[in-house]
Formats: C-alpha cells, structure tokens, sequence
C-alpha cells in the first residue's frame, strides 16, 4: 500500500470530523505558536543585550552600593544609600586612571505637559553620562556642568516621551513639570530602542543635583558609571576606586565594603545568561503545552480507532496485514499534527510580531526555532499516535468486524 | 480447491474450553455453490472463519487452492484473504466514507494494483453487478440491495478462488434477497466457487449442495 492511500484515508477521516481534528489540532497550534514566540522574544532580549555590550566598550565600570544587612537578612544589592555624590567628585579629582565619571540616580515620577501626563522614568546624572553611556544628544543640547552646579530646572527628553507627551510639537525650550516643579526642555537624546520589556526612550535627564534636592530630597545616588583610560588599566583602577571609597566612607579594615565595583560587560553578560535561562524557561513551559497537546492526539486517535472497529475488520478481511492498519492511523496522527504545527508555525510569527508591536519588545524569530518546533510536533504526532496504531494493528479480525 | 481434514477448534472462555469444532472433514470443488447450514451454536460462524482464512484450526488440516492454512501468520493469512477470498457479509461493512468505486477498489488497495488499474478493474466490477451508474454514490445513498451488489462487486475484484457470503440475505427483504441469489447464481453459473453460511431453507435452496452442522460436526448433506 502506497503513502499516498494512507494520506487519502487520513484526509477523508478528518475531514469527516472537522471540527474534532481542528479542536485536536489546537493543542499542536498553541504548543508550536507558543515555543516559537517565547523563543522569539527570548532571541530578541539577547540580541538586545549583545547591542548593548558593543556599544558599551570595555572600559566601563559601574559602581552600586552595597547590599544592606539587618542581621541575617540581607537586601539585594545596591539597595543601600552609601554612595553619594562626593563619592563621584571625589573619583572624578583624585583618581589617576578615570577619565570620566557620572553619576546617576532614578526615579518615575508623574510628568506633566499641557493637558498630557504620564508617569516617566527620571535620571539625574552629569554631561559625562553621554559618553560613559554612549547615549548622546540628537537635537539641541544635553545641560552643562554649570547647570549641575547650580542645580538648574532643565532637562534631556527620550524620544519616546517626545511621542508621549509633546505630540506634534518641537519640544526645545518648552516647559514641562515634573512632579510639579517646572524644567525647561534643552534637547532630545537620540534613540536607544527597548531592552527587553524595558523602554531606554521613556526617560527624562536632568542634573543629578536637581534630582537630589529639588525632586526627590534625597542625598544619595544609585550608582556611578565611570570610564578607566585604557582597558589595560581596569583592574588598577578597580582597586584604585576601592582604596578611595573606602577612605572617604571611613571603613575600617576589617569591615566589608558598602559599595561594589562592577565591570559593566560582565554585568550585561550576567543578564544575557539570565535570558537565556529565561528563554529556557518559557520554551520548556510551552513545550509541555505542546506534550498535552499530543496526549489529546492519542485520546481522539483512541477513539477513533474504537469508533472504526469495524471498518478495521473490513480492511482486515479484504487482506489489510498489521502494517497497512498501523500506517494508517500513524499517518492520520501525523497528518494531525504536521497541519497544527503548520498552522502554529503562523500563530508563532504572528504572535511574535504582535509582542514586539503592543509591548515594544524586540523579537527576533529564527529559522531554527521554527524548525525545532515543528519537527518536536512530529515527533509528538509519532509519538502519541503509536499506541493507538499499535492497538488497530491488532486487532483480531473476527471480533472487529462483529463489534456493535 | 477446499480440503478439510478432521479440522477442530477449541476456544478459551477465562477458564473453560469450548469446543466448536469437534473435527469436520469437508470437501469442496471449484465451480461448486454449496450451503452450510445449521442453527446458532452449531459452530457454522467458527467454520466459515476458518474457510475464509480469518482463524485457523486448533488442529487437523485445512487446505485452500493447494495452500495449507495451518500454521500461518497474522501476515500470510491477511495476504491469502485478500487474493483468495470474496467476503459478503450480512451488515455490508461498506466503508461509510467512501464511494462505491473506491469501496470495490479496496482489496486491490492491499494488493498493490496500480490506482489507474484498479478504477478500471472497479468499474468493470461494477457493471458486472449492474452498479455502474452509482460509482461515485456512497453507501448512505444507496439501498440495501445496491449496498449487497457493491459488497459483492468488492468481493470479486482479485479474482478470488472463493465467494464466502454469511447470510448475505439477512438485512434484506426478500424481494431483494432474491435478486441478490439471482446474482449468486449467476456467478457460480459463470464457475465461481461459492459458499454460504445461512439458517434459511429457501436462502440454501439456491446452492445445488447443502452441509448441516449441528454441535460442531456435520450432521449431513444433501443435494438441492
């Protein structure tokens, strides 16, 4: 017996129960759509991320507070408010091998333009952040040191709150309000895309000590991005910013530091190997949709073969051996579940898209997650499906063509 | 064409045997029109499964068109059906999904008969059992009797060395049942070798020899 006859079997079988193979089918199409957005977004985040460290050059150290302990509770890092802004003039005067330091605090705050209003985040730091962060200016200019010096009210505007707040209009001079205190508008930072779910154009800079005093009353910063003069000279300058730190915070020796010295790769490696773990993740829970997909293969197949007892019997008696019974019912399940994965193939791009268009994030969908999906829908269409081909095959002719 | 010696068969019911066949000797030519006859429990199902190759005997010998059948495998004895044995059975087993054509295709299908070859071999089938024009109706359109001639159309298709009907008359009126003998007979008239189970005296009339089997052992023949 020729494929094509089983193929032929399996279509009219189906077709003669539509609605039962699309619901059977949906298990398939939702496991396959599933696994091939989760990839996708995951793909994305690390691509994401891998922009990032190129961008970032590899000598960028950031320094974040130390993590608070109360007994034997210890708080994330960075949660501490040991670092300030002396920290960061201090570093900025006394070290030998850092070029630029900024400093930098954040916060949401309620921003108010005309009658639009929306709740952004808030970055206090110095003109050096451009550089440190590769983040420049597009249009107009960033505020100087004068304006941090007297902690002027002007700001920095992300493109994304540009579309958010100003509509139409050229931002560049406006003044808008942030948590009620007024800011005049000097320029807009070019775009630097999301990050993950995280939006990097949804912020507003302003000089981190109009951030301390006037909007958030708070002396302490969240942490501090410096640029070492050559990457051969990291490891002195770590050990350079320790010594100073330590002195100005007035540490004894044998006391733990309340700050921490981080290379700014090996922190954006660390996420990428978070999202790689988070890909994992999401993949592995779609693949077990995907499994409980290609159980309700097997019990719609299982009922199947019950319900065709007899045309088994009929099959057998006009000379059907063992294997053309089992090709059958195999190649329906197949059939099953090649058409859902195709269909969840679709779902899955369309899915992807639709994350990066409604939440902004990037996705990348890849030939190989398609095709990793697509062939572990195979295999669960093979795999769910022998047993109930299994039990057709073998059923004793006699019985079958006397089954009511 | 078939030789029984002896044949006995002995099912298990969970812990008792039962015994069907308590050893049957038969003999059957081709070209003959023979019933078996006999009422319920007279073992007459566990004979025709055994002559149509879908069981085989517990022991004694059995012999069909020069093939010993004891002893074969699920395998040997599906390929020995579908090129030696016509069925037609009482309820039709028409495939519901399919048309006539295809349905008298099917034992070609596991025959490996090229798909151009067997629609004309269908076809020709068809015709012969006056079916032609309903080829591409499927059994729910058709009646009882349309239903029969299809079956029986399939049943030819590979040629076979024997048409084995149980009670092919069972689901039809009479009317119908006689034009369905009339059929039979032709067929044997053209030198197919047919047997048929059934309790019926006026059904077994047709055939020109009828075997009764009463307790697993035939009780006598007699010639019609």
């Amino acid at each position: 017996m020729k494929l094509r006859e089983s193929i032929h079997i399996a279509r009219r079988s189906l077709m003669g129960n539509k609605m039962r193979a699309l619901l059977t089918m949906l298990g398939v199409i939702i496991g396959v759509g599933a696994i091939i957005t989760m990839i996708s977004i995951g793909r994305g985040a690390k691509a994401d991320i891998s922009e990032r460290i190129k961008s970032l050059g590899s000598n960028v150290l950031a320094i974040r507070p130390g993590a608070q302990q109360f007994g034997m509770v210890r708080f994330g890092a960075g949660s501490r408010m040991t670092l300030k802004y002396a920290d960061a003039e201090l570093l900025k005067e006394k070290s030998q091998y850092i070029t630029y330091v900024s400093p930098e605090v954040s916060r949401q705050a309620q921003v108010k333009y005309g009658n639009k209003n929306d709740n952004i985040e808030i970055i206090g730091t110095n003109p050096e952040y451009q550089r440190v962060q590769n983040s420049h200016v597009e249009k107009g200019s960033f505020f100087t040191d004068e304006d941090v010096l007297y902690k002027e009210r002007v700001c920095v505007v992300g493109k994304t709150v540009v579309t958010n707040i100003f509509g139409d209009t050229d931002p560049i001079g406006k003044d808008i309000r942030i948590n009620n205190v007024s800011f005049r508008v000097l320029g807009i930072m070019e775009k630097k895309g999301s990050m993950g779910p995280f939006d990097q154009d949804n912020r507003i800079f302003v000089p981190v000590t109009t951030a301390q005093k006037r909007l958030f009353g708070i002396d302490y910063l969240r942490g501090i991005s410096v640029e070492v003069r050559s990457e051969k000279e990291m490891t002195a300058a770590q050990e350079e910013i320790e010594r100073l730190l330590r002195r100005q915070h007035k540490l004894a020796s044998n006391k733990e530091s309340d700050f921490n010295i981080q290379d700014q790769s090996t922190f954006l490696e660390t996420l990428e190997q978070t999202s790689r773990s988070f890909t994992f993740l999401l993949a592995g829970v779609a693949a077990v949709s995907l499994i409980v997909g290609g159980i309700g293969i097997m019990n719609i197949m299982l009922v199947s073969v019950t319900e065709r007892t007899r045309e088994i019997g009929t099959r057998k008696a006009v000379g059907a051996k063992r294997r053309n019974i089992l090709m059958q019912f195999l190649v329906e399940s197949l059939v099953l579940s090649l058409i859902g994965g195709a269909v969840g193939i679709g779902m899955g791009i369309g899915g992807a898209n639709l994350v990066s268009k409604l939440a902004g994030w990037k996705t990348v969908v890849s030939l190989d997650a398609i095709l990793l999906a697509f062939l572990f829908a195979a295999s669960v269409g093979i795999f769910f499906g022998i047993y109930p081909a299994r039990k057709a095959a073998r059923l004793n002719p006699i019985e079958a063509l006397r089954y009511e | 064409m078939i030789v029984m010696e002896n044949v006995e068969k002995i099912y298990r019911m969970g812990e008792v045997d039962v015994t069907a066949l308590k050893g049957v000797s038969l003999r059957i030519d081709r070209g003959e029109f023979v019933s078996i006859m006999g009422p319920s429990g007279s073992g007459k199902s566990t004979l025709m499964n055994i002559v149509g190759c879908l069981d085989v005997p517990t022991s004694g010998s059995y012999e069909l068109d020069g093939t010993a059948v004891g002893g074969l495998n699920d395998n040997q004895l599906a390929d020995i059906r579908n090129r030696k044995v016509g069925f037609v059975f009482q309820t039709f087993n028409l495939l519901a999904r399919e048309d006539a054509l295809h349905n008298v295709e099917l034992p070609m299908v596991y025959n490996d008969v090229s798909e151009k070859k067997r629609k004309e071999i269908a076809l020709q089938m068809l015709e012969t059992v006056g079916l032609a024009h309903r080829a591409k109706h499927r059994p729910n359109e058709m009646s009882g009797g349309e239903r029969q001639r299809v079956a029986i159309a399939r049943a030819l298709v590979n040629n076979p060395a024997i048409l084995l009907a149980d009670e092919p008359t069972g689901n039809l009126d009479s009317q119908t049942g006689i034009e369905i003998m009339n059929i039979f007979q032709n067929l044997n008239e053209s030198g197919i070798t047919i047997v048929l189970v059934t309790h019926e005296r006026d059904i077994a009339a047709y055939s020109r020899r009828i075997i009764r089997l009463r307790d697993g052992l035939i009780e006598g023949e007699e010639k019609s």
